[in-house]
């Protein structure tokens, strides 16, 4: 598995404002008489500074919800909050976007999959393009141009149109013209999902960094695992059109059969004979450090086998899950788990037989979780 | 007829032909150009959606471009009589020729608009752009090469409509045609005609494609 390598992150107010607030979003389209409901009341809280990524299968509503976000899908109903405007009472309920709204988009930025360059301009006219909608004068607009194609590393290029780009510069320039009219919100549209491996890591480095130096708050959307644990400081999960479960990573990990925690570490192996227990143990924080697993296997002189593993660094702390095994029923090991809970750890039980679907155990619960119907 | 004959009627011809169709291409463009914008953006899903009047201007443009041309040069005499004060010789004949090409020029307008990635019109609106600033900035600029190649499509037509308006008290290489060639039986003269046309045509194709060529060059050549 790839590391990610990260600086330390400036922590977040866990109460931070929420500078993207959707409250009972529903977009149901209308498809030859039939109706298909895209998105069944999402409520969502992106808080500011932070990268929110929203995951979940095609088809979950994901994109319809990120497009919701700066109406350019009008929700059925619901409110967006962008920033502190109420946008859906802004847009009023003509089609056609009106001043106030085509002003408030202007200050969130959008990136797409597929770049959305337009070919008959030059790269740098294409960052120029939010300049000349604003009515940035000319010199201006070149200058703070070339000031964007600085920032994402492409300074060299701004002569150049963009077929003569790879797909990784492109959507650099994507990102500059994004970012042209100073954004507080930058919106992904699946950025990186038309992009190599390689190049999704260094375009995701870019999105931290500038999240880091500007400040700014992303919501990207995206259906790769990989997305979410490089850059994501909180993640909603989307099925059907809901969120059903949202909350920081750490908060995920933290919480016992959060299948976001499950995907994102995905550990798997079989108990090897009927008469043993197989717990999921997740590490996050400070226990991660702590030789835990031998400390058990001292304290209770019990051999342990461990079954898998997945480790990695989320928001520069290391964090992981491991699937171990312990002779004997569950009942006889009422103790050694305990202990492993005391240490601060999150334990899974697994039911006999040692499944992939993880029973929830009943712990207090720190996120919001609703499951799906 | 000798070549010292025919030589000024030629030119003649085919100064008049120029005249005719260069101006009632001017006309077209400027007529066909918001009509298959217009067509575009009020149609289901466009960005000024408006059943009604896609319904009316697309029914317009249908009887215009089903109306055989002959049919419509008569037609119009009243009309043209009415513009121009007259309805024979090459001013004239602008008016039936950018009439007839309008709703022509406006279908290929429609096509070549269309082509224009959506996605591009959704980054320009996500940026805050009005549906002036999407046509201004995304559709005319993206469209530029196939509006180009319609705009030749548009001229070569007109070429032979322009043919047609000759044998209409129009003037031009069709109406000297007709005229030398086909009424004095002057076989010569009427290979010696067709022969310019299809220099003209060619000429207009091949100006049309390198027009094209230079634009599609953007993006193309290492800078």
């Amino acid at each position: 598995m790839p590391r990610a390598r990260h600086h330390p992150r400036r922590a977040l107010d866990s109460d931070g404002n929420p500078v993207i607030t959707t409250k009972g979003l529903t977009k149901v389209y209308q498809s030859r008489g039939r109706q298909v409901t895209a998105l069944d009341g999402v409520d969502l809280h992106v808080r500011e500074g932070e990268v929110f990524g929203v995951i979940g299968q095609s088809g979950a509503g994901k994109s319809s919800l990120i497009r919701c976000v700066n109406l350019l899908e009008r929700p059925t109903s619901g409110t967006v909050t962008v920033d502190g405007t109420d946008l859906t009472a802004l847009a009023g309920r003509g089609r056609r976007p009106n001043k106030d709204l085509r002003a408030a988009r202007s200050r969130i930025g959008m990136v797409f999959q597929h770049f959305n360059l337009l070919s008959s301009r030059t790269v740098r006219d294409n960052v120029e393009l939010p300049l000349e909608i604003l009515g940035v004068s000319c010199a201006e607009r070149t200058r703070r141009a070339l000031e964007l194609l600085d920032l994402v590393g492409l300074a060299d290029k701004a002569k150049a149109y963009p077929t003569q780009l790879s797909g990784g510069q492109k959507q650099r320039v994507g990102i500059a013209r994004a970012l042209a009219g100073n954004p507080k919100v930058l919106l992904s549209d699946e950025a990186t999902s038309a992009l190599d491996p390689e190049t999704t890591r260094s375009i995701l480095h870019l999105l931290r960094d500038l999240n880091r130096q500007l400040g700014l708050t992303v919501l990207l959307i995206t259906h790769e695992m990989d997305v979410v644990k490089t850059v994501c400081d909180s993640a909603a999960l989307m099925e059907k059109g809901k969120v059903v479960e949202t909350g920081t990573l750490a908060d995920l990990l933290a919480t016992p059969g959060s299948q976001l925690a499950r995907e994102l570490f995905p550990v798997t192996g079989d108990a090897s004979g009927p008469d043993s227990t197989v717990i999921d143990v997740t590490f996050h924080g400070e226990t991660a450090t702590q030789p835990v697993i031998s400390q058990l296997s001292r304290t209770y002189n019990i051999d342990i086998s461990i079954l898998g593993a997945a480790m990695d660094t989320v928001g520069g702390r290391q964090v992981g899950r491991m699937r171990i095994e312990l002779p004997g029923r569950y009942e006889e090991n009422v103790v050694p788990v305990g202990f492993l809970r005391e240490q601060g750890l999150q334990v899974d039980i697994l039911p006999a037989g040692g499944t992939e679907t993880a029973t929830p155990a009943p712990v207090t619960e720190t996120l919001v979780k609703e499951a799906a119907k | 007829m000798s070549w010292s004959q025919m030589q000024p009627l030629l030119t003649q011809g085919t100064i008049d032909t120029l005249y005719m169709v260069l101006w009632a291409t001017v006309v077209s463009v400027l007529g066909g150009l918001p009509l298959g914008i217009l067509l575009v953006l009020t149609d289901k899903g466009g960005l000024l959606q408006n059943r009604p009047v896609n319904k009316v201007v697309g029914v317009i443009v249908n009887i215009g471009r089903s109306l055989p041309f002959i049919i419509l040069l008569i037609a119009l005499i009243p009309f043209t009589k009415l513009v121009v004060g007259t309805f024979i010789g090459p001013t004239a004949m602008i008016v039936p020729l950018a009439i007839g090409a309008i709703p022509f020029f406006a279908r290929l307008v429609e096509t070549a608009i269309r082509e224009v990635d959506h996605g591009l019109v959704e980054a320009v609106q996500s940026m805050g752009g009005s549906v002036s600033t999407i046509i201004r900035k995304v559709l005319l600029p993206q469209a530029l090469p196939s509006l180009v190649a319609s705009i030749t499509t548009t001229v070569i037509v007109l070429v032979g409509y322009s043919a047609m308006a000759g044998a209409v008290g129009g003037e031009g290489l069709g109406s000297k045609a007709v005229t030398y060639g086909y009424q004095r039986f002057d076989t010569a003269f009427m290979l010696v005609t067709v022969a310019v046309l299809i220099v003209l045509v060619t000429l207009a194709q091949l100006i049309g494609d390198g027009v094209i060529r230079l634009l599609a060059r953007r993006g193309r050549t290492a800078t």
